[in-house]
């Protein structure tokens, strides 16, 4: 109903408030379009992370020597760490803010399920922090002295990993949500719970450099990004609506 | 018909007994005034009526149905407007009201427009957040209230930020909003100019 | 019916007064069975053919091992009853367990290490066992700096209750990995229950074991005794709890878990208007507002 001149105040009916609400599907979308719009904005933020990976993954070789065989065995290291702490500096970004301006009380409040919401907020994290990184691992694992024939099994392993961490990564987030420093609690609370993901990881980027198969590092890999898909949610609005009290 | 009731209401921020035994009930076309000095739990009582906080005891039932057996379907009735806006500074007033709109019902921009237009703020839509002042911000809070279509406002001190038109033009909406059948919550330091009648004065120690 | 007892032990003042009974208990039958365990391990248990009597530091490693995964289950366990059955004193028993389930691990890691030195020549290889304990320190220092990072105990409680079973569910899940990560390099490890096949030597193992659990949930008691203190000292049951003069209330008696046998369902997570009912709330000067 539209307004019209002064005659009627609202402009949505008193009749809307008994209308079931919009489709989980609806507002999920609208929320993963709003984070994406943001972060095209402040591309700066967002573009962060990645280059923290980049710069990571270069101080190995300078610790080190550049000696190409030298860093061909250490690449699967310097790989996964420099993933691992690049998420958990993109953590930062996931719930912070919105908790700050009181946009993620929102989402609590609209009256659907709020597991789902957030779960549509992890993802589009994933989509702009994890995923980015799996783009540029091919690049940077050359640089280590990755064979060509490595990369199927490099992608295929960071693609898994990144997932799992993301969902890992927004407990600890939605944990620490409303804590100052909580740049090391957070880091504390979550590398443990990221060990599995690191090892196997590792392990499938090393037997993708040396050329062998990599498919039982990369099934358990993901075995855990299905179990983190699935439990994960739980965990996270539970800690969000604790960290919203 | 009673539409918002409390019952014994108890609450412990650490080891401060904030909340007391708070008990009204609200009937639809009434607004619930709660005043109280800094720190009195005006803020709390808000908020655990939206059940953001939970209480160590007594209920809170909208429409005669315990708040707790059904959050969602409460929750979908309901329009909270905290002390921060709820709107996203990078995002310009119209893509916030409209994805604020978005998670409770299909909106039109005509609707859109002419909610920024009850508040005030008609050429501020296409401006980033960023570079409206506050009390322009506080008018697209306000608009939001507009489009979401709640049942039951819970305002905390909505009238902060805003000038003297701006304090009418809220007593303005939160009286076509009772008008309508709807009822508020609202806590303020300031008087609601409404008249007497459908205010419920609730006072916090 | 069965969950009337379980309602009742989670009235504060009936568990501390149950508490203080079991203590000595305990107490001294973890001490009877600890020297017990200890003279038989130590003096009559025959040194081991390979690492001759190096080996008895296992007397005390393997139960510390074996406790400090106990107690995070625990731990857990309790967290998740105060969560959904919103009951304080499984809040204050998972809070009471993190210190206590710390130094366990503390000690395993520990006496892992001095047994170390005799056995590979190092204090640490990087053992699957010693790396898993390792990350058992760090979730149960990563529970216990959340718990310091909230003021109010109530959202401490709930939080590290997410937290703890979050990890209850991925510490199988560390200890395989690191156990698979291990075996790629240097085939089984020197440290295993393998050496204790002759009952000589399982049967101190498994006394010192008994031992340990029982000094568990006595300091358990006791500790949980003193958290309850802490949370409810401005309860009404406090002054005559402690040996004070009755106090005549007229709300008295324990607050309000329900005790009903007809019990309803828990409440679901992240509820709200539940009847947990602190001890004050009893109190009849329900001042409006």
């Amino acid at each position: 109903m539209m307004v019209d001149g002064g005659k009627s105040e609202r402009v949505a009916p008193q009749a809307a408030a008994s209308e079931p609400p919009l489709s989980l599907l609806g507002a999920a979308f609208a929320v993963m379009q709003r984070d994406l719009r943001l972060a095209l904005r402040r591309s700066g933020d967002t573009l962060q992370p990645l280059g923290f990976f980049v710069i990571v993954t270069t101080l190995f070789p300078l610790a080190l020597q550049p000696e190409l065989a030298l860093l061909r065995s250490i690449a699967p290291a310097a790989l996964w760490v420099g993933a691992l702490l690049a998420a958990l500096l993109a953590l930062d970004l996931l719930f912070r803010e919105d908790a700050q301006d009181g946009t993620l009380e929102q989402l609590a409040l609209c009256g659907l399920p709020f597991t789902a919401l957030l779960a549509a907020k992890t993802a589009v994290h994933w989509l702009l922090t994890g995923l980015p990184l799996v783009v540029i691992a091919p690049l940077i694992a050359t640089a280590l002295g990755a064979p060509a024939a490595a990369m199927p099994g490099i992608v295929a392993a960071l693609l898994l990993g990144t997932v799992a961490l993301s969902l890992l990564g927004a407990v600890g987030a939605g944990l620490t949500m409303g804590m100052k420093r909580n740049g090391s609690l957070m880091a504390l609370l979550v590398l443990p719970l990221a060990v599995p993901v690191l090892i196997f990881g590792a392990r499938a980027t090393a037997l993708a450099i040396a050329g062998e198969p990599t498919a039982a590092p990369l099934y358990l890999l993901g075995a855990m990004a299905v179990l983190a898909i699935t439990l994960a949610p739980w965990a996270v609005a539970a800690a969000v609506r604790i960290g919203l009290e | 018909m009673n539409e918002l009731t409390a019952d014994n209401l108890h609450l412990w921020r650490g080891e401060h007994h904030v909340l007391r035994g708070v008990s009204f009930e609200l009937r639809g076309g009434q607004c619930l005034q709660v005043t109280g000095a800094n720190g009195a739990g005006k803020t709390t009582l808000l908020r655990a009526l939206c059940a953001l906080v939970p209480l160590e005891a007594g209920q809170v039932c909208w429409r005669g149905r315990n708040v707790a057996a059904d959050v969602a379907a409460f929750h979908a009735q309901l329009d909270y407007l905290g002390h921060d806006n709820a709107l996203k500074a990078d995002l310009t007033a119209e893509e916030n009201l409209r994805f604020a709109a978005r998670l409770r019902r299909r909106v039109r921009p005509a609707e859109i427009t002419a909610a920024l237009e009850r508040t005030g703020v008609a050429g501020s839509g296409a401006s980033m957040l960023r570079w409206l002042s506050a009390g322009q911000r506080r008018r697209v809070a306000l608009a939001r209230l507009l489009l979401t279509g709640g049942a039951l406002w819970v305002l905390d001190e909505p009238g902060s930020n805003l000038d003297q038109r701006g304090q009418g033009l809220l007593a303005e909406l939160i009286e076509a909003h009772l008008s309508g059948g709807g009822a508020a919550v609202v806590a303020t330091h300031q008087s609601l100019a409404l008249p007497a009648p459908k205010v419920l004065p609730l006072a916090l120690q | 019916m069965g969950w009337v007892w379980f309602h009742r032990f989670g009235s504060p003042p009936y568990f501390y007064r149950l508490s203080k009974r079991m203590v000595p208990w305990f107490a001294w039958s973890a001490l009877v069975l600890c020297v017990v365990g200890l003279i038989d391990g130590l003096v009559f248990a025959p040194p081991d053919f390979r690492q001759g009597d190096g080996y008895r530091i296992i007397f005390v490693h393997v139960p510390a091992a074996l406790l400090s995964l106990q107690v995070y289950v625990v731990m857990a366990a309790s967290a998740a009853i105060g969560l959904i059955w919103r009951m304080k004193v499984a809040h204050a028993v998972a809070a009471s367990c993190a210190t206590l389930g710390a130094s366990f691990t503390v000690v395993a890691l520990g006496t892992g290490m001095l047994w170390g030195k005799p056995m590979w020549g190092t204090y640490w290889a990087w053992d699957p066992r010693l790396t898993s304990e390792l990350l058992l320190l760090f979730l149960y220092l990563g529970y216990m700096g959340l718990r310091s990072g909230f003021d109010d105990t109530a959202r401490a409680d709930r939080a590290s209750a997410v937290l703890a079973i979050v990890g209850v569910v991925n510490v199988p899940i560390i200890h395989y990995s690191v156990v698979w990560w291990n075996s790629l390099h240097q085939g089984s490890t020197l440290i295993g229950a393998g050496g204790v096949a002759v009952p000589s030597m399982w049967v101190p193992l498994v006394i010192m074991i008994a031992a340990f659990e029982l000094y568990f949930i006595a300091l358990l008691l006791i500790r949980t005794r003193g958290e309850i203190l802490r949370r409810e000292r401005n309860a009404h049951w406090i002054g005559e709890a402690l040996g004070g003069p009755p106090v005549d209330f007229s709300q008295s008696g324990p607050p309000a878990s329900p005790a009903s046998p007809s019990v309803a369902p828990p409440p679901a997570l992240g509820s709200y208007g539940g009847a947990s009912g602190h001890p004050a709330a009893q109190h009849p000067a329900a001042q409006r507002g």
